[in-house]
């Protein structure tokens, strides 16, 4: 079970979270290109909007602009009487429904050398028309001063105006000039109030999605329109950044008072709420115009859509994640059943049914595998036990056949405890599989002392048969008191006789006289045995010059003779103790061998086979032992001989 | 009621309760301050509202000035006890025969200074020379033209009304102003303080003191009493209302607005930061009313050369210690 929440889980991490990155990725892309996309509508419309409001309140006050501007170019160009001026500034106040009151301000002395202060005054007052002479010292008012000292027409700052029934005017006035001996100086001001209560209705009607707005500041910053009334003539853009302590407000009071037009964010000063502003200015006296798109309101529409997204993704997710599971259950229960019958398997338990799996994906295919894999093992078994039984057989049988060779043999040492003259010791240490070495001794009559080694080439039963009839062949044919090579002969022929499986043996025949100490021997092809004598030479036999026996029938064998003395004796041995091989692969040989002789040449039978056995061991030490090892030594001592075994 | 609150009441009662004891012997005066109630008079309303005169033993009402109702003539025709002056305005009176006491020099600095923009090339005072400098009424043209003597400017005098648009627009180089208030008026147009050029006459050794408190001699000496808990009180509640400029700003808020007087809260705070720095002169940083006679020769004198004033009128004459110093 843990297994298969590792791979739904595994699954379900790496597919949601590379969906997850996807997602996001994308999400966020579409959620910056719509924002700019928006962005760029709301920046296009509010420019709109703005140069459109704009243009409708310039185009009023461009018309406001010229009454005053044509008046003072009449009062310029033409002389005039008292009657003209009162006339004119009538005409101009009754004409225009947008101009509240006129005046033509001259000044001190320029009307009349007797009047100071001159100002004939037209104003609208509750819809009737009213004529007054400003009774204060307008000098030094801004609507005379500013035009005066600027020597050009300016508006005045918005005010209100107590007569008028505290409705906001703004005052536009135009310098006249008139040339007296030569000189062009200053005449007066032209001035027409116009109500603003149109400018706040204009903008005030301004409606951007819920609480988008307008507003209009003058060239100080003061509020002339604003949906919050408590600013408006009272607060200027500059004194909320201050209370705000909003620099960043400060610095866009400072360019829309300086005329110039931007995007920008800034507060709803009525809402709090973030806001997209254009600003421009009035081209005609530098007021600025701001409108305001809530961004919140603005980004309703994305940002609902976002939220649809967000919880289309949840559940794509939640889907997304129930199908990985399902799928990796699908695969994984499959799987389990696999396991749990693989380990059943394990046990030893072949008989338990294989899940049936009915996919054709790789689950299927390995179910399909594991039922083929349980087959052949059930099969595999079962002829393993056949194998094995008939292996334990043969086994046996290879046993019971080496038992059969060794006892062949001859085992009891000393062999003949009654015969003085001579001792004779014996030694095999077969390899593991029934081997073709040989040896034997036996009296062919009361002198003479036959004994025989060999080799039978291959190994296992037929060279254990092969060695069998070797070592009774010898044994009959020397009983028959023939000649050493007359012995050979004779086996030889016997063994090449129908010898269809190319077997042969490599022999060494040797009678004894066991009183003149005279041996005859016959060699064929085996390693030839040593004569150590008792003043310790070490001398291999003459070899006789014949090949193994059983290769060719008409080979013909020859003896030699060699008489041993008091305390001689005779080393034979098989290539198992020549070949014995160290680790390195380098054999023992028969210079290594003649060495570990040399020292033992004067030692008891016993003493030399085992002492020759022991070195041979310490030499293939760790290598296993690849043939038969057999040894066989003679002492001949004469009549007076003991034994010493 | 906690027992820390009426712990509180206790000893309130205990506080007051000489007071209500000397209810019915409050004295009613009549004070005037020289313009309209703002923050440049903070502390005489906050001493009225917040029942310091009362302490006092005083029962005042505050009259509003401004243009209409110049408290010189409400001091001349009697309607006031007490009304704050320029200390030149107090000195020409003197000078006219008026017999005037001042008892307090409340603002011993003056806040009167000239303003230009650095991007009309103004940057010390003889950058003014040639250029169009907008000035008040005679009062207030002392100042700049000792100022224009000083660094020897020759200038063209434009007159300024109230507003500062003139300047604003550039239709003059240099504006007067007060420093509590046109020049934040300037400052709430837009402006920074760096793109502006500053010449504050205090600091240009034309240190002329401004409001201060007077009253008629006879006043003074019917019940020279009275006219020292005037002036107690008056410091108190200057004192009182640095102390809690919020609550200070509330009360002159709630004044201009019964009065219909457009106004700024921020504005205000700024007066009040500036009279702050006006008034707090003395060492250790409080209250220092005493008019010291350099300060008023200073004034005087200038006058004087300015032909604003016949005669210099004695100092002994013109001042009367009323701190607790001078009382003893």
């Amino acid at each position: 079970m843990a297994r298969n929440r590792g791979i739904a889980v595994r699954l379900a991490t790496w597919i949601l979270a590379g969906v997850a990155v996807i997602f996001t990725v994308v999400f966020a892309y579409s959620y910056v290109i719509s924002r700019n996309i928006i962005l760029r509508n709301v920046e296009t419309n509010a420019e709109n909007l703005a140069s459109s409001t704009v243009n409708r309140i310039d185009s009023v006050m461009k018309a406001v602009e010229k009454v005053p501007k044509n008046l003072a170019i009449f009062l310029e160009d033409f002389p005039y009487q008292y009657g003209d001026i009162l006339r004119q500034i009538r005409a101009v106040v009754e004409k225009n429904p947008e101009i509240y009151g006129a005046t033509i301000a001259f000044e001190p002395y320029a009307y009349s050398m007797n009047i100071r202060n001159f100002a004939p005054y037209f104003y609208k007052n509750r819809g009737e028309l009213s004529f007054t002479y400003i009774p204060y010292e307008y000098f030094s008012w801004d609507w005379y001063q500013i035009p005066k000292e600027l020597n050009a027409p300016a508006w005045s700052e918005p005010y209100f105006d107590e007569g008028a029934g505290q409705t906001m005017m703004a005052t536009f006035s135009v310098p006249f000039y008139r040339a007296t001996s030569g000189e062009k100086r200053l005449a007066g001001i032209v001035t027409a109030d116009i109500s603003l209560d149109w400018l706040q209705e204009m903008i005030g009607s301004i409606r951007i999605a819920q609480t988008g707005y307008g507003f209009l500041i003058s060239k100080n910053g003061t509020f002339v329109t604003h949906p919050k009334s408590s600013l408006v003539m009272n607060e200027t853009l500059f004194t909320v950044a201050e209370e705000r302590g909003d620099g960043a407000m400060r610095e866009v009071g400072r360019c829309m008072v300086r005329g110039e037009s931007g995007f920008v964010l800034f507060p709803s000063l009525h809402t709090g709420k973030q806001c997209w502003m254009w600003y421009s200015p009035l081209p005609s006296n530098q007021w600025s115009l701001g409108v305001l798109f809530p961004k919140d309101e603005l980004m309703a529409d994305i940002h609902s859509l976002n939220q649809t997204i967000v919880w289309l993704s949840l559940a794509g997710f939640v889907l997304l994640l129930i199908m990985i599971f399902w799928i990796s259950g699908s695969i994984t229960r499959p799987l389990r059943a696999l396991s749990r019958a693989a380990r059943q398997m394990a046990t030893g338990d072949l008989e338990i049914p294989i899940p049936d799996v009915k996919t054709r994906d790789e689950v299927g295919t390995l179910a399909g595998s594991f039922n083929s894999m349980k087959n052949s093992l059930k099969q595999y078994i079962s002829d393993l036990k056949e194998t094995t039984a008939a292996k334990e057989r043969i086994e046996s049988e290879l046993k019971i056949a080496h038992d059969i060779q060794m006892s062949i043999l001859p085992k009891i040492f000393p062999p003949f405890p009654d015969r003085t003259e001579f001792d004779v010791l014996a030694f095999m240490k077969p390899a593991k599989e029934v081997g073709g070495d040989l040896y034997d001794f036996f009296f062919m009559d009361e002198e003479n002392f036959c004994f025989v080694i060999g080799d039978v080439s291959g190994k296992g039963v037929p060279a254990s048969l092969f060695m069998a009839v070797t070592k009774t062949l010898v044994k009959t044919k020397a009983t028959q008191g023939l000649f050493a090579e007359n012995v050979m002969d004779r086996v030889n022929q016997d063994l090449s006789l129908d010898n269809e499986s190319m077997m042969f043996v490599t022999l060494f025949f040797g009678i004894l006289n066991t009183v003149t100490g005279e041996v005859v021997y016959s060699n064929a092809g085996h390693n030839p045995p040593f004569l150590l004598s008792a003043a310790g030479t070490i001398t291999p036999l003459q070899p006789t010059g014949g090949i193994a026996l059983g290769v060719a029938e008409e080979c013909v064998y020859r003896s030699r003779k060699i008489t041993m003395q008091k305390g001689d004796a005779l080393f034979l041995y098989t290539d198992g103790v020549t070949e014995a091989m160290d680790e390195r692969e380098e054999l023992f040989s028969e210079g290594r061998l003649m060495q570990d002789l040399a020292p033992l040449s004067g030692k008891s039978l016993k003493e030399i086979i085992s002492g020759i056995m022991g070195n041979v061991e310490r030499f293939s030490e760790g290598v296993p032992q690849a043939d038969d090892i057999t040894m066989m030594v003679i002492r001949y001592f004469g009549d007076k001989g003991t034994n010493s075994i | 009621m906690s027992v820390r609150r009426l712990l509180l009441a206790a000893l309130m009662a205990v506080l007051i309760s000489p007071i209500s004891g000397e209810a019915e012997e409050l004295k009613n005066v009549v004070f005037i301050p020289q313009w309209v109630p703002q923050a440049q008079f903070a502390g005489y309303y906050f001493a009225q509202e917040k029942g310091i005169y009362r302490k006092h033993g005083l029962d005042v009402t505050i009259l509003s000035g401004g243009p209409q109702s110049p408290s010189l003539d409400l001091l001349k025709e009697g309607k006031a006890d007490f009304a704050t002056l320029w200390l030149s305005t107090g000195v020409q009176a003197r000078a006219q025969g008026l017999k005037f006491l001042n008892i307090a020099q409340v603002v011993r600095r003056s806040a009167l200074m000239l303003v230009a923009k650095k991007s009309r090339g103004i940057l010390t005072p003889w950058d003014m020379n040639g250029k169009k400098v907008g000035l008040w009424g005679e009062i207030f043209q002392i100042q700049p033209k000792a100022f224009f003597k000083r660094y020897d400017l020759d200038v063209k005098i434009v007159p300024q009304s109230f507003s500062v648009n003139l300047f604003l627009r550039d239709g003059v180089d240099v504006a007067s102003a007060m420093w509590y208030n046109e020049y934040h008026t300037i400052l709430s147009a837009g402006f920074d303080p760096e793109e502006l050029t500053t010449f504050l006459f205090h600091e240009h050794g034309l240190n002329f003191p401004e409001e201060g408190i007077y009253v008629s001699e006879d006043r003074f000496n019917q019940d020279p009493e009275m006219c020292r808990a005037f002036v107690r009180a008056s410091v108190e509640g200057w004192v009182a209302a640095f102390a809690s400029p919020e609550e200070a700003l509330d009360i002159v808020m709630r004044n201009l607005k019964r009065e219909y007087i457009p106004a700024t809260r921020v504005h205000q705070r700024w007066m009040l930061q500036r009279m702050a720095d006006l008034i707090l002169t003395g060492e250790p940083k409080g209250i220092e009313t005493k008019l010291l006679a350099r300060d008023y020769y200073r004034v005087a004198t200038n006058l004087h050369s300015g032909g604003l004033i016949e005669t210099i009128p004695e100092f002994a004459s013109f001042y009367k210690d009323c701190t607790d110093d001078g009382a003893k």
